[in-house]
C-alpha cells in the first residue's frame, strides 16, 4: 500500500465518493437547515441537494478515469462498465425527481440519503470482480432497500413488507455467502476471473454444483424471480413508490450486471451445461433456464388477475426478470450486451411507469386499475407515457422493450446447436402473448375508458411530467436506434 | 419515391396527435391528402419504372451493425402492387370516415399510423424492420376499435391484439430461430432467401412462420377473431382490416416463410392447404347463418382469405400469382363491403339486424347502396368481369397438381358464397319491398359524395382490375419468376 | 368483310344503353324505354349487317378478332362467328327488342329493368361469338344476373325463391364448369374452344390429361369422363335436360312474361350451344361412349314435360313444358348426329340433316317461343294477371287477331308444316331415325303428345262460350299487331323457304359433321 495506489483508488472511486459525501450532506441539510420547514418544501429541498449529488457524480464519472488493477480486482471494471454507472446515476436522478412531490414520510433527508447510498452501491457492485466486495456492495444495496422500503409512514403494509424483504433477503445473503465461500474453497481465489480459469481445470465435482445453485439462488433473490420472488409483490406495494421505482429499474440493472459477471466471468463456458434436448447437462444454464421458465410463467399469469398497479407492476417485473435471464444463457461475450440492453430499457420503462404511479399518488389517486380510467382526459400525457411504458413492456416495436426482448430471445437459442433450446423461447415467446393480455388492460383504462365520475384534469408537477417524457422519448429512441445503447456496452 | 408515402403517414400522424383541436374537418381534409397523395405517389412511381423481378433498394441504412439490421426499403413488383392495394384501401377508408365526428384528430393519427405500418411491411427488406413493421400496426388496430367501434368493442379489440400477438408471437420464434441458426448475422432477406436452411430447420420452422403469418390472414381454426373484430371495428378500420391488414399476413407468408423455407413449404403444403379449404368452406357456411349484416362480410373476408392461404400453401406459380391477385382483389371488394354496411347502411339506419333491415327498404330507399353492395357482391362471389374471378381461377389452377380434391371442396366454397351473398342482398336491401313503408322511420339520410366517390374508386379498381389484371400480373409474376422465389421454385416445380 | 371489330363492336352496344340509363334522371325515366329499344334495334341492325357481310361458302370462321389477354391462365380475347352462331346472334338481337317492345312499363324501378335487359343482351351476344372459355364464361355469368334480378324484382309472388333457385342451379353448374375448364387448361395449356377440339382430334388433349393428372392414378379415359360430365353438367343445368331442369318451371311461371320470353326464346339457347361448340368438338369420344344414357336423358326431356303439361293449368307452366320437350328435340338432333353405330361417309348426309335441324329449332324455337310468352303477356296484361286455362275461353269471338296469331303460333310449334317449326323437327328426324331409330322412334310420341296439350291450349282458351269474366276483352292494338307482326313473319317465312337459314348454316354443319368423323 503506497500514496500512489491510495490515490488511484480515490480517482477510481470518485464517483461513487461524491454520492456518498452528497448524502451526507442532504442527511445534514435536512436536520439543520430544512428542518423546521414543511414536509413538501423539506422534500424539495433535499431532493434538490440529492439531485446536485447524482449530477456531480455523473459529472466525475464523465471525467473518465481510467480503470486500473487495485485491490485484487476489487475494482475492475468490465467494458461498458462506467457507462453503465452513468445509466444508474441517471435513473437514480429520475428516482430523485419523481419522489419530490410524494409526501409518504417525514424523513424527507434519511430518503433521499439512503437512495444516494444505495446508488453508490450499485455502482460498486457492478464495478467488482472481487467475491469479496461483490458481497459488501451487495449487502449496502440490500440493506438501503430495506429501509427506504419501510419508510413509508401511512401504507400499513409498508413495514411489513420491509421486514419480509429483509428476511428474505437475509436468506439470500446467507445462500449467496455460503456458495462464495465454497468457490473459495474450491479455487483459493476471490476474483471471479481467476476463479473462471481454474474452475475449468477442476474436475466436476457435487461441491461445485452445490456453490453454483447457493450462489445462483442467492442472486435470484434479488432480482425476484420465481420461485425466489415471493417478497416482490408486497414490496412494490407496500414501499414509497420511488423506493419501488429504484428496485424495479437500478436494483435490476445491477443485478443482472452481477449475475452477467458471476456466470460468465466467475463460472464460465466450462461449467455451464446445456439445457437443449434432453439429456441436459449439469452446469448453471439448466439452472437459468427453470428460473426463467418459471418466472415468465408465473410472473404473467399472476399478473392477469392483478387490479392494484404497483402489483401488477410486480408481478410483471418477475416476468421481464425471467425474460432477462433467457439472455444469459448464451456463454460467449456477445450475449452481455443483449442481457444488459435488456435490463436498461426495461429500468427505463419500469421506472417510468412506477413515475406515472408516483405521480397519481401525489395528486391523491389510488393507482389501480379502475382509478386509471379516465386518465386519458384529465392528463393526457401522464396517460400517453404510461401506455408507452407498458407497450414497450409488452415488447410492442418500435419501443425499446421489443429490441430487448428480440435481443435476449436471440441469445437464448443461438449457442445451442440444432436449436435445442426452442421450447424455452416458445414458452417465452407464448408467455408474452399473454402478457398483453394486461398490457392492454392498463392502456385501455388509461386511454379509453371514461372517468366513473367526472373528475378535474390531474396536477402534476412539472418536473416530474419532464422526467416522464425524457423517460418515454428514451424508450422511444432507444428503440428506433437500439445501437445508442448497444454500441457502449459491447 | 415509393417509401415516400410511408414517411408522410407518420409525419402527418405524428402531426394530427399533437395538434388537438376537434370539431372541424381539417384532419379529414389532412389524412385524406396524406393517403391521395401516397396513392399518387405510388402509382407514379410504379408506372414510371414498371416493377417485376428486380428489387429496387429504396434507402438502405445501417440500422443495428452489430446485428446486421439495416433500415432497408426495397420493392419489388409485389410489394409495387400491394402498395397500389394499399393507396387505394387507405383513400377510400378516408372517405368513408368523413362522418367521423369524435375526435377526429387522434382517428386519423391512429388511421394513418396503421397505413404507415402497412407500407411499412410491404417495403421492408430487412427481416427485423419487418417485424417491427408488423406490429407496429397492433396498436393503432386495438385503439380505433376499442375508442371508435360498436358492437362488444372491448372485447373484439382485445381478442382480435391478442390473436394478432399470438401470430406475431409465434412469426418472432420462426425469426428469432431463422437469424440465430442462419449464422450469417443478417437480416437481409435476399441473402437469407439466398441461404439454404437444414431440412430439420425448415421442417419446423416452416409451420410456425406460416401459421404465425396466417393468423392475421384468418386462417382457420384461428380465425375467429377476424369476424368480431370486423363487425365492432369502425368502418374505416374495418376497410383497413379486411382490406389491407390481413393481407399483411399473407405477405409475410409470401415474403419470409415461403421462399427462406421452400422446403418446410413443400411438406406442409397439404396440411395447410386442408386448412386453408377448410376455412373457405366454414366462412362461407357461417356466414350463410349470420343475422348481424357485418358479421356475414366479416365471415366471407375469412373464407375469401382461404383461398389466399390455399394458393400460398400452394405455392405453385400459378397459385401464388392468384393468391396475390386475390389479396388486391379481396382488399378492394371486403373494404367495399363493409363500406356499404358500416357507412352507407348502419350510420343511417342504426341497425345491422337483417331480419330489421327489411323494414327500411333499403333498396328503395339507400338505390346507389344497394347497386353498390350488389356489384361488390358479384365481385366477391367470384363472377368474372370482377377482379376475383381471375385471382380464384389462378389458385385454383395452381392447386390442381396438389390435389383434385381440395380444388373440388373450394369450387364448393364458390357455390356456398354465391348463396350467402344472394341471401345478404335480399335480407338486407330488398326484404321489404312488397310492404309499405314505415311511417315510424324516417327515410336515411341521403348519400354524400364522399361516400360516392369512395365507392367509385373501389368499383373502378376491381371492374378494371377483373378486366384488365395483366396490368398488375404483369407486375407479380415478373416477381415471382426472379431470383428472390429461385429457391422455392426449384422446390415446387420439379 | 370490313375491318371493323364487328363482333365486340355488336356486343357492346348494349352497355352502351346501361350508361345511359344508369345515369338518366328520375324524371326521364319515362324515356327510358324509347332508349332502350333505339339501343336495341341498333344492335338489331348491326346483327343484320352481320349477317348481310356473311360468307356463306366455307363454314368457316369468319369476323374473327384476338387479342391476348391474360396468358398466364390461357385468357385470350377471341371471337368469331360461324354458320353455327350466326342464327344465335340473330336471334338475341331479334328477340331484346321484341321483349322491350311487348312488356308492359314496370311501375318500379324502370330504369334498372331496362338496363339490366340490355346487360342481358351484351351477355348473350358475348356468350355465343367467345371462342376463349375465360370471356365465354364471362359473358355466361354476365347473362346470369340480370336474368336473377329481373325475376327477382318484377316476378309474380314467388319470384324470390324462384329467382334464387334459378341462380344457384346455373351457378353451380358454373362452378361444374369452371372446374372442368381449369382441368383440360392444366392439361393443354390452352383455354381456346377450336384449339381444344383441334387438341382432341389429334389425341394430345388426352396425353396432356394423363401427364398433367398423373398423381390421380386414374387412366385419361376415365379423367376425361369425368371432365366431360362435369362440363355436360354445366351446360345441361342452363338448357334445361332433365334432370337438370326442376328449376325451370317455377322460373319461367314467376318470371315477368317479357323476361320468360328472354330466358327460354335466348338464354337456354346458351346451353344448347355450348353443347355444339363446346362438348361435343373437345370430348368426342367422350360424348360417344356416354351417348346411350344422353339419349334416354333426351328422350326423357322430349316425353316427360308433355306429359306433365297436361295436367297444368297454368299457361305459362304449359308453355314451360312445352319448351322443355322443343329443346330437346335440338339436342336430339345434336346427339344423333355423333352416334358412331352406322359407320361410313354416306350417313354423312344424315348427321348434317339432323344438326342443321337443330341449328334451325333452336332459331325458330326462339322465335316461336317468344311469340307465345308475348301473347301469353298480352292475355296477363288484359286479365290484370290471370293465366289459368279456365280464366279464358271463346276468345276467338272476342279477339280474333288475336286468336290468328295464337293459333299460328301454337301450330308452328307443334310443328305444322308450313310453318317454321315443322322445318327443324323434319329434318332433325329425317336425320335421327336412320341414326338411332330406337331413340327416334321413343321420341315420336312427344311430338304426338305436345299436339295434344298445345291443342287443348288452343282450345280452351278460345273456343267454347266466352268466358263471363271476358265479355269486355279487347283485341290486338294496332300498336301491339305492329310489334307481333315481324314475329309472326318470321315463324312463315323459314317454314316456306327454309333455304334462307339453311344456305348459312348448312357449309359449317357439314364441316364441323366432317371434323367429327371418327
Amino acid at each position: 500500500m503506497n500514496g500512489p495506489l491510495h490515490l488511484d483508488l480515490l480517482r477510481q472511486l470518485l464517483p461513487e465518493a461524491v454520492l456518498v459525501v452528497s448524502a451526507l450532506a442532504v442527511l445534514l441539510l435536512d436536520l439543520r437547515v430544512f428542518g423546521r420547514r414543511a414536509l413538501s418544501e423539506r422534500m424539495a429541498n433535499s431532493g434538490t441537494c440529492a439531485a446536485v449529488g447524482l449530477l456531480a457524480s455523473w459529472g466525475v464519472l464523465g471525467m473518465g478515469a481510467v480503470p486500473v488493477e487495485t485491490l485484487a480486482g476489487a475494482f475492475r471494471p468490465l467494458p461498458g462498465t462506467q457507462f453503465l454507472k452513468g445509466v444508474l446515476l441517471l435513473l437514480s436522478l429520475a428516482t430523485v425527481v419523481f419522489a419530490m412531490p410524494g409526501r409518504f414520510t417525514r424523513h424527507a433527508g434519511e430518503f433521499f440519503a439512503l437512495l444516494l447510498i444505495a446508488t453508490a452501491g450499485m455502482m460498486l457492485l457492478i464495478g467488482t470482480d472481487n467475491l469479496l466486495m461483490l458481497f459488501v456492495a451487495l449487502e449496502l444495496v440490500s440493506l438501503t432497500l430495506y429501509v427506504l422500503t419501510a419508510l413509508h409512514e401511512e401504507r400499513p403494509g409498508a413495514t411489513e413488507a420491509a421486514l419480509k424483504y429483509f428476511l428474505f433477503g437475509g436468506i439470500a445473503a446467507a445462500l449467496t455467502l455460503f456458495g462464495m465461500s465454497l468457490l473459495y474453497g474450491l479455487t483459493g481465489s476471490v476474483q471471479l476471473s481467476v476463479i473462471g480459469s481454474r474452475l475449468a481445470a477442476l474436475p466436476r465435482e457435487p461441491l461445485l454444483w452445490i456453490a453454483l445453485v447457493m450462489t445462483l439462488s442467492g442472486l435470484a433473490f434479488k432480482i425476484a424471480v420465481a420461485p425466489f420472488h415471493l417478497w416482490a409483490p408486497d414490496v412494490y406495494q407496500g414501499a414509497p413508490t420511488p423506493a419501488a421505482a429504484l428496485v424495479a429499474s437500478g436494483s435490476k440493472v445491477a443485478g443482472f450486471v452481477l449475475l452477467l459477471r458471476v456466470l460468465h466471468v466467475g463460472f464460465g463456458a466450462n461449467t455451464a451445461g446445456s439445457a437443449g434436448r434432453i439429456p441436459w447437462s449439469p452446469g448453471w444454464i439448466p439452472w437459468i433456464a427453470v428460473l426463467s421458465t418459471l418466472s415468465m410463467v408465473a410472473g404473467n399469469l399472476t399478473a392477469l388477475r392483478q387490479t392494484d398497479l404497483r402489483r401488477l407492476l410486480a408481478y410483471s417485473a418477475i416476468a421481464q426478470g425471467g425474460y432477462g435471464l433467457l439472455g444469459l444463457m448464451d456463454p460467449r461475450p456477445e450475449s452481455g450486451a443483449a442481457v444488459l440492453y435488456f435490463a436498461v430499457t426495461y429500468a427505463i420503462t419500469a421506472l417510468g411507469a412506477f413515475g406515472v404511479v408516483a405521480a397519481m399518488e401525489a395528486a391523491g389517486e389510488e393507482p389501480t386499475l379502475p382509478g386509471l380510467a379516465g386518465l386519458g382526459r384529465r392528463s393526457p400525457v401522464l396517460a400517453a407515457c404510461l401506455s408507452v411504458f407498458v407497450l414497450s413492456m409488452a415488447g410492442i416495436p418500435p419501443l425499446a422493450g421489443f429490441f430487448g426482448k428480440f435481443f435476449v430471445f436471440v441469445r437464448a437459442i443461438s449457442s445451442e446447436p440444432q436449436s435445442g433450446r426452442l421450447w424455452i423461447l416458445s414458452v417465452a415467446v407464448g408467455t408474452s402473448a399473454v402478457a398483453l393480455y394486461y398490457y392492454l388492460q392498463i392502456v385501455r383504462h388509461a386511454l379509453l375508458l371514461p372517468a366513473a365520475t367526472p373528475a378535474p384534469a390531474l396536477r402534476v408537477a412539472p418536473l416530474t411530467l419532464f422526467a416522464l417524457l425524457l423517460l418515454a422519448g428514451a424508450t422511444l429512441v432507444l428503440g428506433f436506434l437500439p445501437g445508442l445503447l448497444l454500441n457502449p456496452l459491447q | 419515391m415509393l417509401a415516400f408515402p410511408l414517411y408522410l403517414c407518420f409525419a402527418s400522424a405524428l402531426g394530427l396527435l399533437l395538434w388537438r383541436r376537434t370539431a372541424s374537418r381539417l384532419p379529414h381534409w389532412i389524412t385524406l391528402a396524406t393517403c391521395g397523395l401516397g396513392l399518387l405517389l405510388t402509382v407514379t412511381a410504379v408506372i414510371q419504372r414498371t416493377p417485376g423481378a428486380e428489387v429496387v433498394t429504396l434507402v438502405r441504412l445501417p440500422w443495428i451493425p452489430t446485428w446486421g439490421a439495416e433500415f432497408h426499403l426495397a420493392a419489388d413488383g409485389l410489394s409495387a402492387s400491394l402498395l397500389v392495394l394499399t393507396g387505394i384501401a387507405s383513400v377510400g377508408g378516408v372517405l368513408f370516415s368523413w362522418n367521423v365526428q369524435d375526435r377526429p384528430g387522434e382517428f386519423f393519427s391512429l388511421y394513418l399510423t396503421l397505413i404507415g405500418a402497412v407500407y411499412g411491411v410491404f417495403l421492408s427488406w430487412d427481416l427485423l424492420l419487418f417485424f417491427v413493421f408488423y406490429e407496429l400496426a397492433i396498436i393503432p388496430k386495438y385503439l380505433l376499435i376499442a375508442r371508435w367501434g360498436s358492437t362488444r368493442r372491448d372485447y373484439a379489440a382485445m381478442k382480435l391484439a391478442l390473436y394478432s400477438f399470438l401470430g406475431s408471437a409465434a412469426v418472432l420464434v420462426g425469426i428469432v430461430a431463422l437469424y440465430a441458426t442462419s449464422g450469417l448475422n443478417t437480416l437481409d432477406l435476399s441473402a437469407l432467401a439466398r441461404h439454404s436452411f437444414p431440412p430439420s430447420t425448415q421442417a419446423w420452422a416452416f409451420p410456425v412462420l406460416f401459421a404465425g403469418f396466417a393468423i392475421l390472414a384468418g386462417l382457420w381454426p384461428l380465425h375467429t377473431w377476424a369476424p368480431t373484430g370486423h363487425v365492432a371495428a369502425p368502418t374505416a378500420a374495418s376497410m383497413l382490416l379486411a382490406g389491407v391488414i390481413m393481407k399483411l399476413g399473407a405477405y409475410g407468408c409470401l415474403r419470409i416463410a415461403l421462399p427462406l423455407l421452400p422446403e418446410g413449404a413443400r411438406e406442409s403444403r397439404f396440411v395447410f392447404g386442408v386448412l386453408a379449404v377448410a376455412g373457405i368452406v366454414w366462412g362461407a357456411l357461417v356466414a350463410l347463418r349470420q343475422r348481424d349484416f357485418k358479421f356475414v362480410i366479416g365471415y366471407s373476408s375469412v373464407s375469401h382469405m382461404g383461398f389466399v392461404i390455399l394458393g400460398l400453401a400452394m405455392a405453385t406459380p400459378l397459385a401464388l400469382s392468384g393468391a396475390v391477385l386475390q389479396m388486391i382483389s379481396h382488399g378492394i371488394i371486403a373494404g367495399l363491403l363493409f363500406a356499404v354496411v358500416g357507412r352507407m347502411v348502419y350510420d343511417r339506419t342504426h341497425t345491422r339486424d337483417l331480419e330489421e333491415l327489411g323494414a327500411h327498404r333499403l333498396g328503395k330507399t339507400l338505390p346507389f347502396a344497394a347497386v353498390t353492395f350488389v356489384l361488390a357482391g358479384f365481385a366477391s362471389m367470384g363472377v368474372p368481369g370482377f377482379s376475383g374471378f381471375i385471382a380464384e381461377l389462378q389458385i385454383l389452377l395452381g392447386t390442381w397438381p396438389v390435389s383434385g380434391r381440395l380444388v373440388a371442396v373450394a369450387g364448393f366454397g364458390i357455390l356456398l358464397g354465391a348463396a350467402y351473398v344472394l341471401r345478404a342482398v335480399h335480407l338486407g336491401f330488398f326484404r321489404g319491398d312488397d310492404s309499405p313503408p314505415l311511417e315510424a322511420l324516417a327515410p336515411p339520410a341521403p348519400i354524400t359524395v364522399p361516400e360516392v366517390l369512395g365507392s367509385g374508386l373501389l368499383l373502378v379498381s376491381t371492374v378494371g382490375l377483373g378486366l384488365f389484371p395483366g396490368f398488375v400480373l404483369d407486375w407479380i409474376q415478373p416477381a415471382l419468376a426472379g431470383p428472390f422465389f429461385d429457391g422455392l421454385r426449384r422446390v415446387m416445380v420439379p | 368483310m370490313t375491318d371493323l371489330p364487328m363482333l365486340t363492336l355488336m356486343t357492346l352496344t348494349p352497355l352502351i344503353g346501361v350508361v345511359v340509363l344508369m345515369v338518366l334522371p328520375a324524371s326521364l325515366a319515362r324515356a327510358s324505354r324509347p332508349i332502350t329499344l333505339g339501343i336495341s334495334l341498333l344492335t338489331l341492325l348491326e346483327g343484320v349487317f352481320l349477317a348481310h357481310q356473311f360468307r356463306t361458302e366455307g363454314g368457316q370462321l369468319q369476323f374473327i378478332e384476338r387479342a391476348p389477354w391474360i396468358p398466364s391462365v390461357g385468357a385470350e380475347y377471341f371471337v368469331g362467328v360461324d354458320g353455327l352462331n350466326l342464327l344465335l346472334i340473330l336471334l338475341t338481337t331479334l328477340l331484346i327488342p321484341f321483349a322491350i317492345a311487348t312488356s308492359p312499363f314496370p311501375s318500379e324501378r324502370p330504369r334498372l329493368y331496362f338496363a339490366l335487359i340490355l346487360a342481358l343482351e351484351t351477355g348473350l351476344l358475348g356468350n355465343f361469338t367467345a371462342l376463349n372459355f375465360v370471356h365465354w364464361f364471362l359473358y355466361w355469368e354476365l347473362g346470369l344476373i340480370p336474368a336473377y334480378f329481373l325475376i327477382k324484382f318484377w316476378g309474380g309472388p314467388g319470384r324470390r325463391t324462384a329467382a334464387l333457385q334459378f341462380f344457384l342451379f346455373t351457378f353451380a353448374g358454373s362452378v361444374a364448369l369452371l372446374l372442368a375448364f381449369q382441368a383440360l387448361f392444366l392439361a393443354t395449356g390452352t383455354m381456346d374452344f377450336p384449339n381444344l377440339a383441334a387438341l382432341a382430334r389429334d389425341g394430345s388433349l388426352s396425353s396432356g390429361l394423363s401427364r398433367a393428372f398423373a398423381w390421380t392414378g386414374l387412366n385419361p379415359t376415365r379423367l376425361a369422363s369425368i371432365l366431360f360430365l362435369g362440363t355436360f353438367a354445366g351446360l345441361a343445368v342452363k338448357i334445361p335436360l332433365v334432370p337438370f331442369h326442376t328449376w325451370l318451371p317455377d322460373t319461367y311461371a314467376e318470371a315477368p312474361t317479357s323476361v320468360t320470353l328472354l330466358l327460354t326464346g335466348a338464354l337456354s339457347k346458351m346451353g344448347v350451344y355450348g353443347i355444339l361448340r363446346i362438348l361435343i368438338p373437345i370430348f368426342p369420344a367422350e360424348t360417344r361412349t356416354m351417348l346411350s344414357p344422353i339419349l334416354v336423358g333426351v328422350v326423357v326431356s322430349i316425353v316427360f314435360p308433355t306429359l306433365v303439361a297436361l295436367a297444368q293449368t297454368d299457361l305459362k307452366r304449359i308453355l314451360a313444358y312445352s319448351s322443355i320437350n322443343h329443346l330437346g328435340y335440338c339436342l336430339l338432333g345434336i346427339f344423333v348426329a355423333l352416334d358412331p353405330v352406322p359407320q361410313g361417309p354416306q350417313w354423312a348426309n344424315e348427321r348434317a340433316a339432323a344438326l342443321n335441324g337443330a341449328v334451325l329449332q333452336m332459331f325458330n324455337h326462339g322465335i316461336n317461343a317468344a311469340l307465345l310468352f308475348a301473347l301469353v303477356g298480352i292475355l296477363e296484361q288484359r286479365t290484370g294477371g290471370r293465366r289459368q286455362l279456365e280464366d279464358f275461353g271463346g276468345l276467338r269471338a272476342r279477339a280474333p287477331i288475336l286468336a290468328g296469331m295464337l293459333g299460328t303460333a301454337v301450330f308452328a310449334s307443334l310443328g305444322l308444316p308450313g310453318l317454321s317449326g315443322f322445318i327443324g323437327e323434319f329434318l332433325i328426324f329425317k336425320g335421327a331415325f336412320p341414326l338411332a331409330p330406337g331413340a327416334a322412334a321413343l321420341a315420336l310420341p312427344g311430338l304426338m303428345m305436345t299436339a295434344v296439350f298445345l291443342l287443348t291450349l288452343l282450345h280452351r282458351v278460345l273456343n267454347g262460350p266466352v268466358n263471363p269474366a271476358r265479355q269486355e276483352f279487347q283485341d290486338l292494338s294496332r300498336r301491339e299487331c305492329l310489334v307481333l307482326a315481324p314475329m309472326l313473319a318470321l315463324l312463315v317465312l323459314p317454314g316456306i323457304l327454309p333455304q334462307l337459314l339453311l344456305r348459312w348454316t348448312n357449309p359449317s354443319v357439314v364441316a364441323f359433321v366432317a371434323g367429327l368423323a371418327p
